[in-house]
């Protein structure tokens, strides 16, 4: 019915909030995800809005497919109010619990995978930050 | 049906985001992100429709089954186009750019 108003708005906050994000860190005000970092790592780590960014992609095209799918299926229409269960007083109570049920677990799985995504990009991040320091420490040995 | 096809596209995407740095440099990888999103999304709808009809679900009618069809590759449709368009926008090779420059010579 509109479940995937749900995942579409934590889409609009995503952005906005990664754009604030990236407005800082080019300011200089580094906000990475883990403080425990020393300088020398910090420059390896990806930026926290470059990761923000995977998930805005996630939210956004995921939406964007299925409020293409609910077209499709005659629940999104191109008048007021838009969704048809909205113009139907007896449908907006299940079109409440629908976005309250699939769309909150859309958004939860979402977000989900992506911190998923982040705890990878993390182990990776890391490895790569010691083979380096192995090397470095390999040529001052030499 | 629709979920199926939709999680193919995806995985589809993803071994040529892999593989290839054309692909890559083609921003495929807009692809994965669209693919990978909806079928994420529509894996929570399966589940919740699994929970009301059981084992059901499996066995849809014919008629159900074309038109779930028939949306999949409408969905995978719509993502190349949103797809190509991003791509003729940012023109990452420069092809665009390179048309309309020898158009105004």
């Amino acid at each position: 019915m509109a479940c995937f108003l749900v995942p579409a708005a934590e889409a609009v906050v995503t952005t906005i909030a990664a754009k604030v994000i990236k407005t800082k860190e080019s300011r200089g005000e580094a906000v990475f995800d883990s403080t425990e970092q020393t300088a020398p790592e910090m420059v390896e780590k990806i930026p926290f809005s470059q990761k923000l960014g995977w998930l805005n992609r996630l939210l956004w095209g995921g939406s964007a497919l299925l409020l293409f799918e609910h077209v499709w299926h005659g629940e999104v229409v191109p008048w007021f109010p838009f969704l048809t269960a909205a113009a139907d007083p007896s449908e907006v109570t299940a079109m409440l619990h629908e976005m309250a049920t699939a769309g909150v677990m859309m958004t939860v799985l979402v977000t989900a995978v992506w911190v998923g995504m982040l705890a990878v990009s993390s182990v990776m991040e890391k490895r790569t930050i010691s083979e380096k320091q192995m090397k470095r420490c390999r040529r001052s040995v030499k | 049906m629709t979920l199926l096809i939709t999680i193919f596209a995806a995985i589809i995407c993803t071994i040529l985001w892999y593989c290839s740095a054309s692909c890559r440099e083609m921003k495929v990888g807009i692809l994965c992100w669209l693919y990978w999103g909806a079928s994420l999304m529509w894996l929570v709808d399966a589940v919740f429709e699994y929970i009301s009809i059981g084992a059901a679900y499996f066995t849809p009618a014919p008629a159900d089954l074309l038109n779930d069809f028939y949306l999949g590759l409408s969905v995978v449709a719509l993502g190349l186009v949103i797809w190509q368009v991003i791509v003729l926008i940012k023109d990452p090779k420069g092809v665009v750019r390179e048309a309309l420059f020898r158009k105004k010579k």
